[in-house]
């Protein structure tokens, strides 16, 4: 086995074990100490997967579309002819890092607070089971591993939703539960309508359709779009994820909305566009209406919310909005954006979701007719609270503007009066997420305090610097050189089109 | 060499600036020295990140020779490439300069003005660290404006400008309407960069790059050319306070005096006009755009001479007057004239930031900003007082003040292009800029004598204080800016000047041939001034304590309210925008969600009933069983047959 393959190995395992090793621990606090390890191992395992095995980039007719830097290709059930085939790539690998880097925060965080309802170490354990579900996802190449693994994330999500949430808990986690079942039956359909037809469950032999009829592309594009649209999500499939994301706890919240939604969007460009591109064609138009529908809807529910978590809940609908635009345009720009744009989202939503999660703690709600006068009481809250906003809204220089401007750059880019009035309408959406978050911030932060927040104290705890400063040093790094993501998906995404647009 | 002082000119104000804002933004409650100290490294930062830029704008401006450029791929996006990379002119330097001068007024003058005096009863100068850091970055921002080689670099420094004035003019907390002031500064400018960042995408996307050379050399068909213009003056509209996305500007008058200089003269107004010279060629070779501009400038100008005849706020007087003056910039620009725009800012720049600093020592003095309880105080501050009167005159352009060899320039322009068809539009655009601008000539002479005679000629109205020339801190920087307010004008017979300020890659008009014209064309625009400001003096003669507004009679609450525009805005945009929010929040609630709840209730009540079907009594029990076993018998038979 090489280096690379180790590590592709290690980024599940550790994790994995990391979970068994977490329930084992008898006393809660070195088991909180022991999952926060293995996090951290997972992180110091995923980084230096961008090394080597980039040496047959140079694209050449007969390479296919998908071509990993390391992989592991093993026989799994021989008899079902389904293969443990893992890999990483420029596409999926920001994913990974991204990945194990929330988790490692939210495992670090829990070792400061644990939320009300449960243990500590059930909670860390759950974590660290959610991230090895996301992380196979993100490598997994054979479609029946992609959904198992898919499926893996749900239920100990459902767990730390309804374990550890607010009051109304149990009924959004049913919600969030069921919901994405429904959407999973549409992948588990969709991916037997590919495997059946085709004859293997390969994503790197069925990347460019792989010869399926246009007939079946149509059903399997229709199929799963669906099943990731649920995941990313892509109104009007989104209303699990407001009620999920106000009654899940802090750490549920940045990893359900940093890399959970991640899954969607890279399902879609990895297994739907990559396996069926003609079906993406043709369903590109009705594709980028939805888009950009989320992004203007998403951004006026937010200006008329009045909870803060569920605004931000709201912000990720048409944040997502403008990574599907970019899917949608199915240009080398638009893909690009939508990578950098998941990215930047997982940083800055999770940094924004760990503030109002602060907020919420300090206060005792998360009402805005209750929030005001934040930066009287606690000015570096405030500031660090008013800098993720504006990161959110897409301030150029900081990692939410890639994504969303060259999704616009990237329909204007496509031409013809559809997509150039849906990038018009996207960049109108850029003013109301600028309006809703000036608003977050001109309710929560200036004024006069209110009696919420006239007790907050200045401080911040160590363990919550601790979680917060490498995400606002990555939203500042990515932004000030998206070169970071942006340099290792250029060849893949190439590649990608160079399929597409066959 | 020349690249690397252009790519340091922003850098340094703007690490400045980052490392302030890690400072305590608020002393601790257990500091006894009342976070002195950090004020003390905020003060040094602010002032080093100022004298920084200024002395590396200055070199700038002493080496440069001829368009430079430098540049390096930033990232490529799909085949678009994003470059980093400066390209510098005589211009740039030149604006730098003017820039960094006022920044560093600023910052020396706000340690001064934002200090716990003896009478103030809640600290005034509460945050000062994250304020001068702040100052830092606006100003870095615009030199990044200034100096970018790429479309994104320029929107980069662009959109962090409307962060920052967000940010200053929501500091003062006393003030109830500062943070709305705020949101709508950023929101009203965002507005116009939706149209900004469209004109980008379509020039990019034309071009292929985003690098500033690379898309003025592209031949860009007529239709991409007509509308990206269009989109970037929605953009330029919005910074450069341009009639209809003027709205945020008087109202930003809640940030402290120094932003208001800052803002109105070295920044954030600046960069709209600044950007459309840089991005000249695009505009006219698509003369459409130049005529739309030539319309919004002259109708901005107008509007913003009469609104400032009726405010009785002095802080509210100038920043109409600062509305006016961008419309003489971009009327400049619609007419054909860059040079002229740019040298109308560059003294405008020195006259306003003099007149905002001389109106801060005023209101710190008195402790108002009405005018109607000011009055007299030409005697008790004599140094503000000629300061003031220095900055009014460059305003209103009396010879040889700094504004009236600029305004003349604009003027002669104008006149040229409306009488001898001389710019890029039609002449009728020549026609209203001119008009517009001449009777604007008569209309600041008038609101800016107002000015001068209600705060300081006649009977002090609050007896009780004792106004006092500013302490040295405030003066200095009065007295220094006063300089360049009187004399920057007769820098347009100093070739080296003029030369710098000249436009290589844009077709000469047929007046273009110098900054300054000094001709018998100067005699129209010198009466019109003579009667505006006889006519508020004859006004003022008769009745010293009263209001010379009162001359508008029934139009001065229409003037006062800027003809209700923010209403107009309120009604328009605002209003159907909650209303619109408040829909689709009730539609997703209701419908969307109504429609997975339902359908979640649907299943269960079905549930429910089938449930309830199967807890039977033995007799309808054994009938079901029964009937099934027959139906099954039935069923095998039929296929029995079948096969």
């Amino acid at each position: 086995m090489s280096v690379g393959q180790v590590l592709l190995v290690a980024v599940l395992a550790v994790p994995a074990l990391g979970a068994v090793a977490v329930a084992a621990t008898p006393r809660d606090r070195p088991a909180r100490l022991v999952g926060t390890v293995a996090a951290a191992l997972t992180l110091l395992a995923a980084v230096p997967l961008v090394f080597g095995g980039r040496s047959w980039v140079a694209w050449s007719a007969g390479a296919p579309a998908v071509r990993p830097w390391h992989q592991l290709d093993l026989p799994w059930v021989p008899g079902l002819d389904l293969r443990f085939h893992l890999g990483v790539d420029g596409i999926s690998w920001p994913l990974v890092v991204l990945t194990a880097l929330l988790t490692l925060l939210c495992c670090a965080y829990t070792m400061w607070r644990v939320p009300d309802g449960g243990s500590g170490r059930a909670l860390v354990a759950l974590l660290l089971v959610v991230e090895v579900g996301i992380l196979g996802t993100f490598l997994a190449l054979d479609l029946v591993l992609f959904f198992l693994f898919f499926e893996v994330v749900l239920l100990p999500m459902y767990a730390i939703i309804a374990g550890w949430g607010g009051a109304d808990r149990r009924r959004a986690a049913r919600k969030f539960a069921l919901y994405t079942l429904f959407g999973s039956v549409l992948l588990l359909v969709g991916v037997y309508v590919v495997v059946a037809a085709a004859g293997t469950a390969d994503v790197v032999a069925l990347t460019g359709g792989g010869g399926l009829s246009r007939g079946t592309q149509l059903v399997a594009f229709t199929l799963l779009a669906l099943a990731f649209a649920v995941k990313s999500p892509l109104w009007p499939l989104h209303s699990w994820l407001p009620d999920a994301h106000t009654q899940a706890p802090t750490v549920g919240s940045v990893v359900l909305a940093g890399v959970l939604l991640k899954m969607g969007t890279y399902g879609l460009i990895r297994v739907a566009v990559g396996v069926a591109p003609e079906g993406a064609r043709w369903a590109a138009p009705v594709l980028g209406v939805l888009a950009v529908a989320a992004i203007l809807v998403g951004s006026l529910v937010c200006l008329a919310q009045v909870d803060v978590k569920r605004l931000i809940a709201y912000s990720s609908v048409g944040h997502m909005g403008f990574v599907l635009l970019g899917v949608a345009t199915l240009t080398a720009t638009g893909i690009q954006a939508a990578l950098i744009g998941n990215v930047a989202h997982g940083v800055i939503t999770g940094l924004l979701f760990f503030l109002a999660g602060a907020v919420k703690d300090r206060t005792g709600t998360g009402t805005l007719a209750e929030l005001s006068g934040l930066r009287e009481t606690s000015p570096r809250l405030a500031g660090l609270l008013a800098f993720a906003a504006v990161a959110s809204l897409g301030l150029p220089g900081l990692a939410g503007f890639w994504g969303e401007a060259f999704a616009v750059v990237a329909a204007v880019q496509v031409g013809g009066p559809l997509w150039t009035t849906l990038g018009v309408l996207a960049a109108v959406g850029g003013a109301l997420t600028a309006a809703y978050l000036l608003r977050l911030l001109r309710q929560v932060t200036h004024g006069r305090p209110s009696p919420a927040v006239g007790g907050v104290g200045a401080g911040l705890a160590g363990a919550e610097l601790t979680a917060w400063v490498p995400l606002v040093l990555l939203a500042l790094a990515i932004g000030l050189a998206p070169a970071l993501v942006l340099g290792v998906a250029e060849a893949p995404v190439d590649a990608l089109i160079g399929v597409v647009r066959r | 060499m020349t690249g690397l002082l252009g790519a340091l000119l922003p850098a340094v104000p703007l690490t400045a600036g980052l490392l302030g804002l890690l400072l305590p933004p608020a002393p601790r409650p257990d500091d006894t020295t009342g976070g002195a100290r950090a004020r003390q490294v905020a003060v040094a930062l602010g002032v080093a990140g100022a004298v920084g830029a200024l002395a590396l704008a200055v070199a700038l401006l002493v080496t440069v020779d001829g368009p430079t450029q430098t540049s390096t791929t930033w990232v490529d996006i799909g085949g678009l490439t994003v470059t980093l990379g400066v390209r510098l002119d005589g211009a740039a330097a030149l604006v730098a300069v003017a820039v960094t001068a006022v920044a560093l007024a600023v910052q020396v003058y706000s340690i001064g003005y934002l200090r716990r005096g003896p009478h103030d009863d809640i600290d005034v100068d509460h945050r000062y660290p994250p304020y001068a850091a702040q100052i830092s970055i606006f100003t870095g921002a615009m030199l990044l404006v200034v100096v970018a080689g790429d479309l994104i670099m320029l929107l980069v420094g662009w959109e962090v400008m409307g962060l920052c004035s967000y940010l200053l003019i929501a500091h003062d907390r006393r003030l109830a309407g500062a943070p709305a002031a705020a949101v709508k500064a950023f929101l009203v400018t965002r507005v116009g960069d939706v149209g900004f960042l469209l004109g980008i995408a379509l020039l990019g996307v034309s071009t292929g790059s985003f690098r500033i050379s690379d898309v003025l050399a592209h031949d860009h068909s007529g239709v991409t050319l007509t509308a990206a213009g269009l989109l970037l003056l929605a953009g330029v509209a919005g910074k450069s306070a341009q009639f209809p996305l003027h709205t945020w500007l008087p109202d930003a008058m809640a940030g402290p005096t120094p932003i208001s200089a800052l803002i109105h003269a070295a920044t954030m107004v600046a960069a709209g006009v600044y950007a459309v010279a840089r991005l000249y060629p695009l505009f006219t070779a698509a003369p459409v755009t130049l005529t739309v501009l030539g319309v919004l400038g002259a109708t901005t100008l107008l509007l913003g001479a009469l609104a400032a005849t009726a405010q009785d706020d002095i802080k509210r007087v100038l920043a109409w007057s600062t509305v006016s003056q961008l419309g003489y910039m971009t009327g400049a620009l619609a007419v054909g004239s860059p040079s002229a725009a740019l040298f109308h800012l560059l003294t405008h720049a020195a006259f306003k930031a003099l007149l905002f600093l001389a109106a801060g020592a005023v209101i710190h003095a008195v402790g108002t900003t009405l005018m109607s309880e000011m009055g007299g105080l030409r005697r008790s501050m004599p140094v503000t007082f000629w300061c003031t009167v220095v900055g009014l005159g460059a305003l209103v352009g009396v010879p040889p003040l700094a504004g009236f060899w600029s305004k003349d320039g604009v003027l002669t322009v104008a006149e040229s292009a409306a009488l001898e068809g001389t710019g890029p539009a039609p002449s009728w655009v020549g026609w209203i800029v001119w008009i517009a601008g001449l009777v604007g000539v008569a209309v600041t002479a008038w609101y800016a004598g107002r000015l001068l005679l209600r705060a300081f000629f006649g009977e002090p109205r609050l007896p009780l204080v004792t106004p006092h020339d500013p302490p040295a801190l405030l003066r200095w920087p009065v007295l220094l800016l006063a300089v360049p307010a009187a004399l920057l004008g007769l820098a347009g017979y100093v070739g080296a000047f003029a030369d710098r300020l000249r436009f290589p890659t844009v077709p000469v008009a047929g007046s273009e041939d110098g900054l300054v014209h000094l001709g018998p064309g100067v005699l129209l625009p010198l009466a019109l001034l003579v009667v505006g400001a006889g006519l508020v003096a004859l006004r003022w003669r008769r009745d010293p304590a009263g209001d010379p507004a009162s001359a508008l009679g029934p139009l001065r609450p229409v003037f006062a309210r800027a003809f209700r525009l923010d209403d107009v805005q309120h009604t328009l945009v605002v209003r159907p925008v909650r209303a619109l929010a408040r829909a689709a929040r009730t539609g997703d609630e209701v419908v969307v969600d109504g429609a997975v709840e339902g359908s979640g209730r649907a299943a269960s009540g079905l549930g429910g009933g089938l449930a309830a079907l199967h807890r039977a009594a033995l007799p309808r029990a054994a009938a079901g069983v029964l009937a099934g076993a027959l139906l099954i018998g039935l069923a095998a038979a039929l296929m029995g047959v079948v096969r």
